[in-house]
């Protein structure tokens, strides 16, 4: 059952990733393009504990919180380019 | 025996809602019309699936090593914290670089009027731009 | 005590910082103590200019009230969001709201505005410069009117009622 439900779990995940693709490669503007890519930062952290859960090792948990921080600093960085033209004010 | 049915069973059904979540959530960031809309997907849905995730994570290796592993709490919480956030100041991008909205959103915010501007990038005085 | 509050001004925060890194590290050992201990005075005063300070907390136990419902409403709405998503049927009806605030305090304005971007159909997306209005779009609205009561009698007034009386 747990195998299953692994399994499903990551097709989802992979198929919302495939759709952040082609919201990264249409998105008619830059900020739908930073969601894309904001989005793909979780989703991958997504994946990143599912191999944890498959592979019954937790070596992955720090790249996770890795992951995590660098998507959100780099997102907010974006946007302040884009709001202020500058990043440090 | 039975105890571990069940939470075989909660695992199980944490790890598949986490993945409908996600999945759901991309899917209204990949359809729905304009960028204001497409926020809502993101933030709320995929945070959620990956929470579910997490818990499911956590729940796995504390049945298995029999003691709470905590870090995904920690991953969990900082999502939970840095997710509103970032759909904040994607909005306001959005709203400084007057995205096109759909035309059934009801509403007139002056940030998106083309006349009198709610709020332009504020000049600054040391770099000399703007 | 002028020295410790001078070192140390918020005792809160660093020693959340010091369990944060106990768990992250996941091990108590005397040089984790002490490397968590100096990160815990130091992360503090090195950030200390760009923080809001935040205001005393007067009723600890709404504030366990509150959370818990956020925490529910986060559920509820996250369900609801998932089928406005799924259902080819449904015709949405985005809304920009302007809501007034009733709060003053930078730090809670903060709290109100994530909490309303994480719960219902609704993302914060603007605080005016003035710090009066907070504009709100909304994914599915019938009634602005019930929308900005829904918020203030939830979410504000417990809030204000935390921390400002």
């Amino acid at each position: 059952m747990l195998d299953f439900a692994l399994w499903t779990s990551m097709a989802l995940v992979v198929a919302a990733l495939l759709l952040n693709v082609y919201r990264l490669a249409v998105g008619p503007d830059m900020p739908d393009r930073l969601l894309a890519l904001d989005t793909m930062y979780v989703n991958s952290i997504a994946l990143i504990v599912l191999m944890g859960l498959w592979l019954n090792t937790k070596t992955y948990f720090e790249s996770a919180l890795l992951i995590a921080m660098l998507g959100f600093i780099s997102t907010v960085a974006v946007c302040k380019y884009l709001l202020r033209g500058d990043i440090i004010e | 025996m039975t105890l571990y049915v069940l939470l075989e069973g909660l695992i199980a059904f944490l790890l598949v809602a986490g993945g409908a979540f996600a999945f759901i959530g991309s899917l209204g960031m990949a359809h729905l019309q304009d960028f204001y809309m497409r926020l809502h997907g993101p933030t709320k849905a995929t945070t959620l699936g990956i929470g579910c995730m997490l818990a499911a994570s956590m729940l796995y290796f504390w049945v298995i090593d029999g003691q709470p592993h905590v870090q995904e709490m920690l991953i969990t919480l900082f999502l939970f914290i840095t997710a509103p956030v970032s759909a904040h100041l994607l909005a306001k991008t959005g709203l400084h670089l007057r995205l096109r909205r759909a035309d059934r959103t009801r509403g007139d915010p002056p940030e998106l009027r083309d006349e009198e501007v709610g709020e332009k990038p504020v000049p600054h005085p040391d770099l000399g731009h703007g | 005590m002028t020295f410790l509050r001078s070192w140390l001004p918020t005792p809160l925060l660093s020693s959340l910082l010091l369990v944060v890194w106990l768990l992250l590290v996941r091990s108590a050992s005397p040089g984790q103590l002490l490397l968590g201990s100096f990160l815990a005075v130091v992360i503090p005063l090195a950030t200390y200019r760009f923080r809001d300070s935040a205001p005393r907390i007067s009723k600890p136990w709404l504030l366990l009230r509150f959370v818990l419902r956020v925490l529910v409403d986060i559920l509820v709405a996250n369900i609801e969001v998932a089928w406005l998503i799924v259902n080819p049927w449904r015709r949405l009806r985005p809304h920009f709201v302007e809501y007034p605030l009733m709060l003053e305090n930078r730090f809670t304005i903060t709290l109100l505005a994530n909490t309303i971007s994480l719960t219902p159909g609704t993302v914060s997306a603007n605080l005016r410069l003035d710090g009066r209005t907070l504009l709100i779009h909304a994914l599915d609205v019938d009634d602005e009117a019930a929308l900005v009561r829904q918020i203030r009698e939830r979410y504000e007034r417990p809030l204000k009622e935390i921390y400002e009386c």
